[in-house]
């Protein structure tokens, strides 16, 4: 299954990428053929087999409902771009 | 010192193993610092040649032995990359808890040590910051993702390091480098302050010149942690081996695993000698079988792990940390910030991982692969019902020139297409150098079931003794 230019933008938007017109030329070649790589699991008729989403079979893993000291406001925001008072700033949406 | 007495020259870098350097802290021959001192030497001296490192730390803290940590692993107070122009300057605020438990050890940091950009890759070619080379012939690429850390331990510019692994990326380098490397079993290292990649995948592990040096690392970074709630505690202590014999063993063949397309026939000659060794050494060897988990193992491994990480990485929006490029409007910003700060590499498994997780191909694509991942889980489960044991090559080749794989993908990915299958079932996997091809070394990947590690470090220590391979690079001894 070919992806089409259309679609490696729709994707490209998704992912929140930006992508130049060369970017899009070259990654969208090589998603091809890597998809159709990848697309040999279609092969396989899997009817009936359940999927594995972890390797270890845990569940209900809890935490004791501890209040814990939380990281102070300023080592929050030690590492952002852009702050203002105690919040991250952002760009107008 | 100031005395005299001690004799400095018994820093030898290159052949220094873990274990002799405790020895020598313990009997007080050498200090601690002088140890970290020796290796910032070392890497002035070689690492302009290597590019092993993107930071060293000048000022050691602690009394044991020094290490070198993945940049993959954040360490409060010096800064973490992953390999990303977009994590560019980011210095953590709090330690990941291996580099705590690294810490609360003793040993002191020496620095931390460049990979492919985000895990992503096998050559260290995908870094941000340019490429590692090989100790054993600097044209040659060191392996990846953490060729930072193998080429660091075998130049001589850190005892042991830690790596981390996904699909390959401890295992692969270590084979490359001719060093041991520990994948240990899914949930017995925490993640918690690793950059994610692909979460069911990533586990953090040793890279070191010895078995026993490995079974020590390990022995300080496993166990359960309460801030990774996918960790689990270790179901025995960890044994640091001796036995010199596999009297009792069962080692399987998997014929897929060993018969696989592109094995070079110096790799299968190596790994098959060490079979044949380790029949000697008393271990019962036979033929078993795989029948899809090599053909299939790849594809869904580039399923899954993709789509784990575009969804992991949707947190690099330039607000928080990290790059933040242009302040036009908010959506502009993610967009253009995430495309100037990630490089190839992580665009394609984005791109990749969106595309297989988007509405219409999500039950072809990744539901399709998360059932192949039960095949191969009950494929290894039904082989190690027979055998202690699973063994292959690690790699399907030595080390491989710089740029000979970087235009295309796939080509690259196939370095990992023997580590992978293992890695979907979350099994521990040990690579050991097991002897040289054209010059270069090979890994031997020794596999067993889960938490298995005691098994896996036994047979390692046994083969190794018997091999006697020299883990100093040939062009430096």
């Amino acid at each position: 299954m070919a992806i089409s230019r259309d679609e490696v933008l729709h994707v490209s938007r998704l992912a929140r990428l930006a992508l130049t017109d060369d970017e899009i030329e070259r990654l969208g070649a090589q998603l091809n053929a890597i998809l159709e790589a990848v697309g040999k699991v279609a092969e396989l008729d899997l009817e009936g087999v359940e999927p594995t989403a972890h390797p270890l079979e845990l569940v209900n893993v809890w935490a004791e409902d501890e209040p814990q000291p939380s990281l102070p406001v300023d080592e929050a925001l030690a590492n952002a771009p852009d702050r203002e008072a105690s919040f991250f700033r952002v760009p107008p949406a | 010192m100031g005395t005299g007495r001690r004799d400095m020259a018994v820093i030898d870098t290159l052949r220094l193993t873990a274990e002799e350097a405790s020895g020598l802290i313990e009997r007080g021959d050498v200090s601690s610092a002088e140890l970290h001192r020796a290796y910032l030497d070392a890497i002035a001296e070689r690492d302009p040649e290597l590019h092993a490192y993107l930071t060293t730390v000048a000022e050691p803290r602690g009394d044991g032995v020094p290490i070198a940590l993945k940049d993959v692993i954040s360490t409060k107070g010096v800064e973490t990359t992953a390999g990303s122009k977009i994590l560019a300057g980011y210095i953590p605020v709090a330690d990941s808890t291996v580099a705590a438990r690294c810490r609360a050890a003793g040993l002191p940091l020496i620095g931390k040590t460049n990979m492919d950009e985000f895990a992503m890759g096998s050559s260290t070619e995908n870094s941000a910051y340019g490429p590692s080379h090989n100790p054993w012939d600097p044209e040659r690429v060191p392996g990846g993702s953490s060729g930072g850390s193998a080429a660091a331990v075998a130049g001589g510019l850190a005892p042991w390091a830690l790596g981390s692994d996904t699909g390959g990326s401890i295992k692969q380098p270590a084979a490359l480098c001719g060093l041991v490397g520990l994948r240990p079993t899914y949930g017995t290292v925490s993640r918690a302050g690793i950059v994610a990649f692909a979460s069911s995948l990533d586990q953090v592990g040793p890279i070191t010149k010895t078995v026993r040096d490995c079974a020590r690392l390990y022995e300080i970074i496993a166990g359960r942690d309460p801030a990774d709630s996918t960790t689990v505690e270790l179901p025995e202590p960890v044994a640091i081996p001796q036995a010199e014999d596999l009297k009792g063993l069962k080692i399987g063949v998997p014929k897929e695993l060993n018969e696989a397309e592109g094995i070079e026939p110096g790799v299968s000659e190596a790994v098959n000698r060490t079979i044949e060794l380790g029949r000697q050494l008393g271990a019962e060897v036979g033929e078993t079988t795989l029948p899809r988990s090599v053909e299939y193992g790849l594809p869904c491994y580039y399923l899954i792990a993709p789509s784990e990480a575009s969804s992991n990485l949707a947190r690099y929006d330039g607000v928080r940390y990290g790059l933040r490029v242009g302040n036009g409007d908010i959506r502009a910003m993610y967009e253009r910030t995430r495309d100037e700060g990630f490089g190839d590499e992580p665009k394609r498994r984005i791109m990749l991982g969106t595309y297989a997780l988007s509405a219409g191909y999500y039950d072809a694509y990744y539901g399709q692969a998360q059932k192949v991942r039960t095949i191969i889980r009950d494929e290894f489960d039904a082989a190690l019902e027979r055998f202690d044991l699973l063994v292959s090559p690690t790699s399907p080749t030595v080390a491989f020139p710089l740029g000979a794989k970087t235009d295309n993908p796939l080509a690259m990915y196939l370095s990992d297409v023997l580590a992978i299958p293992p890695n979907m079932a979350g099994l521990p996997g040990l690579s050991i150098p097991c002897g040289l091809s054209e010059g270069l070394p090979v890994g031997l990947q020794l596999i067993g079931p889960q938490f298995s590690e005691n098994l896996l470090f036994r047979a390692g220590h046994a083969l190794e003794q018997a091999l006697e391979f020299d883990t100093v690079p040939e062009r430096l001894r």
